[in-house]
């Protein structure tokens, strides 16, 4: 994992984590659901209720790696006018928490605002760098230089199809950690995680991670308590979302939100590694 | 091409990048699929036992090689200048996508993938892989948006006729972009048993080359019958782009033919100058949609923009990477064309020649009359006829009002004539 030269907020936030023993909780919501300062708001509370770190999503009209819980939202975030530059405040006022903040970014609308004009906002505005589901290291160049000069953490992606030389270039490319597909699929709440996650992880580790972080299909304590013996961070997005999209109370989603992150991060914590 | 070089051939590009378009903006569980992918196809295509099936099934089931005909009558309304049709609307399935699925279903034979999935617009891409789907024993996928399966209901029925089960998309603008979405979605999830027949050249690498190929067909033997016809080759070659595949497969053998000028027609749709078009070339910037750099219509933001036509085949909001790059080498023009621009071709050419195309072709034909005014009568013009216009015959009785009022009630207010004259 390329550490050199730039200290990575999200890294050394794991590696305390580690050091206490336990595996963070990376939750994930999308900016402008159900509107901006709700999504702002969620994402606070998020943190108070128990998330390390924190993955706010850019919403994007063609989410190709989302199921259908994370579509809608964010079909009704660009609904509602969720610009691409309400990112920079939200991550600030999120980042306040002290929780390092990752923004999860389909590619083109950083194409779009210009990579480098992109990189440097996020920076200015405390964010700890991109979590990019579309961009594979080998056409990454520009946003590695990017995230060189702005010393933002770059997560790219590994899946259970992943060759040996792959997870070796995503391990190497990536800062932060190395977001580990549990298995092969879009984002949303799944009954069991996939059995090859583990191996996977242990694979990235071997291929040069250091840390790594699973993500795909948890959504439950007891699927957070498992794969936290394995990894560094237990990624949850859809089952985060879900309480919010189930209520039009916006404070009683965010309750509702609270509890499933206590559980969640309950179940990290029971734990045994 | 500065004085004293040798002029480097245009036809060889390979991706996965055409100067600076193309490359793979994809998930990386697809990698291993696209790789696996390209390894099969650079060995098939130097395979003659995969060439020479498809040879095989070109003659014995689509009906290849394809005809010319010359439209005198047609061309009599383009300023006297000669057209000639190229009848990719007389292949079995009705258009050039057999062409294309095809030669990726053998590829998932070789493979040994047991299902195909496709993404659809106007459904004659899914109709050629529903088709080929049954000839090889698949089992078969479609993914088309809610909007066209209503424009389309025939296609519709023809792909559940063929043994495919047909998905409509209910998500984003539900037209091909969205169809597009849903089909990686299922690809990301059944890549171990599934291969994705991308329907055009856009998508990551190796599709724009791998579907290039398969469709260049069309203009090597275009070239010939052209030459054979007439003892020299076109002015113009023209096509209509949507994606862009049957404008590459009638393009390719010509790219080094420097005296001839190719012509790419997006669809206008209300209008360029309105927004309501899909005219991605002429009023796009490049961006990333569905795995590659390219043209794109897009906000501010990034974020897609809906496209509009009365052709679902040239509804999207995106083209494939080599139309990008011969954009912007100047090789290769493109200019919209509107839905009334192509209605009204659309009819002169039934009413002349006794040819009904395809609502997309009509956009090429529409352009064809536009260029022979430019050209005048000593000029030659190759028309790519893609597709059949079966499966338009409803939403041309709207567009002219031949239906009885009973039977037109009920249709959206933007597919309505505003004026009675159409």
């Amino acid at each position: 994992m390329s550490t050199t030269g730039t200290t990575s907020a999200t890294a050394s936030r794991l590696r305390e984590l580690r050091a206490e023993g336990r595996a963070a909780l990376v939750g994930y919501l999308p900016l402008g659901f159900p509107d901006l300062a709700g999504s702002i708001e969620a994402a606070r509370a998020m943190v108070d209720a128990g998330v390390d770190v924190v993955e706010l999503g850019i919403p994007y009209s063609d989410p190709v790696m989302d199921g259908p819980q994370i579509q809608r939202a964010v079909e009704q975030a660009l609904a509602a006018g969720t610009r691409v530059r309400d990112v920079f405040g939200a991550v600030e006022q999120i980042a306040a928490t002290g929780a390092p903040v990752l923004v999860m970014t389909y590619w083109n609308p950083v194409v779009r605002y210009g990579v480098d004009a992109f990189a440097r906002d996020l920076s200015a505005a405390g964010g700890a760098g991109l979590i990019t589901p579309d961009l594979i290291p080998d056409e990454a160049a520009e946003w590695i230089v990017a995230s060189d000069a702005h010393e933002l953490d770059r997560v790219f992606l590994v899946a259970p199809s992943s060759s040996p030389e792959r997870l070796a270039a995503a391990s190497a490319a990536s800062r932060g950690f190395v977001y580990v597909a549990s298995t092969m699929g879009v984002t949303g709440e799944r009954s069991t995680v996939g059995s090859q996650a583990e191996r996977l992880a242990r694979d990235t580790r071997s291929a040069g991670a250091d840390l790594v972080c699973v993500g795909l299909g948890v959504s439950r304590a007891d699927q957070a308590a498992e794969v936290a013996r394995y990894a560094d961070g237990v990624i949850v997005g859809s089952a985060l979302v879900r309480p919010l999209a189930e209520t039009t109370d916006a404070a009683a989603g965010v309750r509702a939100l609270r509890t499933v992150v206590a559980d969640l991060a309950a179940g990290i914590r029971s734990s045994i590694r | 091409m500065g004085p004293g070089s040798i002029a480097a051939s245009l036809a060889t590009g390979q991706g996965p990048y055409f100067g600076e378009f193309g490359g793979r903006f994809v998930p990386e569980a697809l990698v291993a699929a696209l790789d696996e992918l390209d390894t099969e196809y650079q060995k098939a295509k130097v395979d003659p036992t995969f060439t020479e099936e498809l040879m095989r099934l070109h003659r014995t089931y689509t009906g290849r090689p394809s005809i010319i005909t010359e439209v005198p009558k047609f061309a009599a309304h383009a300023g006297g200048a000669r057209i000639i049709l190229k009848r990719e609307d007389l292949n079995h399935t009705g258009s050039h996508k057999i062409n294309n699925v095809l030669g990726q279903a053998l590829l998932t034979r070789r493979i040994g993938k047991t299902r195909v999935i496709a993404e659809t617009g106007a459904g004659q891409h899914g109709v050629a892989t529903a088709t080929a789907a049954a000839l090889f024993d698949l089992d078969c996928t479609i993914y088309m948006g809610e909007e066209d399966t209503r424009r389309q209901a025939l296609n519709v029925a023809r792909m559940r006729l063929l043994g495919a089960e047909v998905v409509p998309v209910k998500t984003g603008s539900r037209t091909l972009k969205d169809a597009i979405n849903e089909a990686l979605r299922d690809w990301v999830t059944n890549v171990e048993t599934t291969n994705y027949v991308f329907g055009t050249v856009a998508g990551p690498h190796p599709f724009p080359a791998m579907v290039r190929d398969l469709q260049k067909i069309i203009g090597e033997e275009a070239r010939q019958q052209v030459l054979e016809l007439t003892g020299r080759l076109p002015d113009v070659v023209a096509a209509c782009v949507g994606g862009g595949s049957n404008a590459i497969g009638i393009f390719h053998a010509f790219l080094d033919d420097r005296g001839v000028r190719l012509l790419g027609f997006e669809a206008g749709g209300d209008g360029v100058e309105t927004g309501r078009h899909a005219a991605t070339i002429t009023a796009g910037v490049p961006g990333v949609l569905h795995g590659a750099r390219s043209f794109l219509l897009q906000d501010e933001d990034g974020q897609t923009i809906e496209s509009h036509s009365i052709s679902a085949g040239l509804d999207y909001p995106g083209v494939g990477p080599e139309h990008s790059w011969l954009a912007s080498i100047h090789r290769a023009e493109y200019r919209p064309v509107t839905d009334t621009q192509a209605m009204d071709a659309f009819r002169l050419l039934c009413r002349t020649e006794g040819i009904i195309p395809a609502i997309e072709s009509a956009h090429a034909l529409a352009g064809a009359l536009e260029i022979g005014r430019e050209l005048g009568p000593e000029g030659l013009i190759l028309v790519n006829l893609s597709g059949r216009g079966d499966k338009d015959v409803e939403t041309a009785a709207r567009w002219f009002g031949l239906l009885d009022e009973d039977s037109a009630s009920g249709y959206s207010a933007h597919d309505v004539p505003e004026e009675g004259d159409r």
